[in-house]
């Protein structure tokens, strides 16, 4: 019986060096976060329950509330921006056979550079001396002429343009891979009924790619929330929280302002999200939506 | 594979298109890598394009004032580190998935807990891991760092290794078994030399995301002499502000490592950072 049982656990030896070390590092962490939400903890004093009053004062703070308008705004423009280009760059690539590794290269070049790197490449690129601005002037092109990036009114999408830049090319991938799998005898029954180019996009490539796609919206719509490198590095969430996220705010409040309990409510109500968006996908593939 | 036929006036048309978009990503780098070997004075001139005069003094000059041997030495530190731990336990975990428990309860709900791992925003557990880190002495050292990128990165390698792993043939454990190899056997023994190529692949992915991690770093490492790569970058960007060459052929030193094993293993590089989510 022993012997059984022993047997029986020998799987768990060998899963528990790094599960204990992940439940150290994410585990626990994240159940005391939930813990100190409810506090007023400042990181060293005496921690008092203060029930949900991080929360009521969080639906009073101008700035959260800015912050998830943001990260809101920042899921669309990544939702419709890189999907679209990565889509046509996608469908663009089956049509061509030369040098399509060597597109497929270019393309997801951007994601293996660090965002320290590609944001230096764009705070240049945006200088108002040097950058693109006063370039395209000389062909009589008024694009900017102070750097979006300090700017109010587009510091925001300005951030989410380099991201998106770096972004896109991953999304390709994945998209042509899709793409690949689709039956060729469907596009040569379309091409003998006439269809257009885009109506083979439309009515065979796009449904036949869908499980793809509404990966993509997922984890899109998961990693917008915690966006933090890019924010950070390029605006610090200026000017004047115009380009204020949520990920930035609690980073601000922790690690600034020590407020540790405030920042614990921030993370917790990005985790509900997080956990609302899976739990949604979740319950449509259970319902067979083929997603 | 599945190919849409186009005439040769579309053909054109396709390339042109995918031109310009590889340019919008080829253009911007090279504007970076120009400027990487440009005398700082003919910025004014010629911010944009291609340099004059060569000056790989740059190179020289962002490796002395940032101290690059060290912050090398530094990243190299934790990427191996984070290899070293992450990966051998990352393919002992992968190993009971695939092998010792394919089907068991143990799979799924290990399987489950990673997914949810994989999923929490950082930024939740970041603040109390900070503090804990605090009173363990393990903020601001090479060991501290090392533990959290291998718990962060584990899901990814487990998952990957585990749906190469559950391909190899059961036969060949089933006949070591009677031989009387023991588990551990069996998995440096057969799981090992047979699946090196996705360890291969999970330690260029893992250590590609060490290398260019910026969270994590910025806030557990405050010392400059033991700070990576990422946030070197990041305060001498701000140090030097208006030294565009110089802060230039750093930012070219810091991705030429990894542009390099890129050129190398971009098969690898692609399959690996695309399946990670895909394959659930």
């Amino acid at each position: 019986m022993i012997k059984l049982f022993l047997k029986n656990m020998t799987p768990w030896y060998f899963l528990i060096p790094i599960i204990v070390i992940h439940f150290i590092v994410i585990a626990i962490p994240s159940i005391l976060s939930l813990a100190l939400c409810f506090t007023d903890w400042n990181g060293f004093g005496k921690i008092n329950f203060i029930g949900l009053d991080n929360f009521y004062e969080l639906f009073n703070d101008r700035v959260f509330k800015l912050a998830v308008w943001h990260n809101l705004i920042w899921t669309i423009f990544f939702l419709t921006v890189p999907i679209s280009v990565a889509l046509l760059g996608a469908f663009l690539l089956t049509g061509v056979k030369r040098f399509q590794l060597f597109y497929r290269f270019i393309f997801f070049f951007p994601f293996i550079l660090a965002s320290i790197v590609n944001c230096l490449i764009w705070k240049y690129l945006f200088h108002p001396k040097h950058g693109l601005g006063p370039f395209l002037e000389n062909f009589g092109i008024s694009l900017f002429t102070n750097s979006p990036l300090t700017q109010k009114e587009t510091s925001l999408f300005a951030v989410g343009f380099v991201d998106a830049w770096h972004f896109w090319g991953f999304l390709v991938v994945i998209y042509i891979t899709a793409m690949y799998q689709v039956d060729e005898t469907l596009y040569e029954a379309a091409e003998i009924e006439g269809a257009t180019k885009w109506q083979k996009f439309r009515f065979i490539t796009f449904p036949m790619i869908r499980p793809t796609f509404v990966f993509s919206v997922l984890i899109i719509m998961i990693w917008s929330i915690p966006a933090f490198d890019y924010v950070y590095i390029l605006t610090g969430g200026g000017p004047a929280y115009s380009s204020e996220v949520l990920a930035n705010y609690l980073h601000f409040q922790a690690f600034r302002n020590m407020n540790v309990g405030y920042a614990s409510a921030i993370g917790a109500m990005m985790f509900i999200y997080v956990f609302i968006v899976i739990t949604i996908f979740g319950i449509l593939r259970r319902l067979d939506w083929e997603i | 594979m599945s190919t849409i036929s186009y005439s040769n006036r579309d053909k054109i048309f396709n390339h042109m298109i995918l031109i310009l978009l590889s340019l919008s990503i080829i253009l911007p780098i090279a504007v970076l890598f120009f400027n990487s070997i440009k005398p700082h004075v003919e910025l004014g001139t010629n911010p944009l394009g291609f340099p004059s005069e060569i000056r790989l003094m740059n190179y020289y000059d962002a490796f002395v004032k940032g101290n690059y041997a060290r912050v090398f030495l530094n990243s190299s530190i934790l990427v191996l580190g984070t290899l070293f731990v992450c990966i051998p336990l990352s393919g002992l975990a992968a190993f009971s998935l695939a092998i010792l428990s394919p089907k068991g309860s143990t799979t799924v709900v290990i399987g489950l807990y990673l997914l949810v791992g994989l999923s929490i925003p950082a930024q939740l557990y970041i603040l109390p891991l900070f503090i804990m880190w605090k009173y363990l002495h393990l903020n601001n050292s090479y060991l501290g760092l090392i533990i959290i990128y291998s718990a962060l990165n584990a899901p990814f390698a487990v998952f990957l290794m585990r749906s190469y792993m559950i391909q190899l043939p059961i036969e060949l454990f089933d006949a070591a078994k009677i031989d009387g190899a023991g588990p551990l056997k069996l998995f440096t023994s057969i799981a090992v030399p047979l699946s090196w190529p996705v360890f291969l692949t999970s330690g260029l992915i893992v250590g590609l995301a060490v290398w260019n991690e910026f969270l994590f770093a910025i806030t557990f490492i405050y010392d400059d002499s033991i700070k990576p790569m990422a946030t070197i970058l990041f305060s001498f960007s701000n140090r030097f502000r208006n030294d565009y060459t110089l802060i230039s052929a750093a930012a070219i030193m810091m991705a030429l490592p990894m542009a390099i094993l890129f050129i190398l293993f971009q098969k690898r590089f692609i399959s690996g950072l695309t399946s990670g989510g895909l394959k659930q």
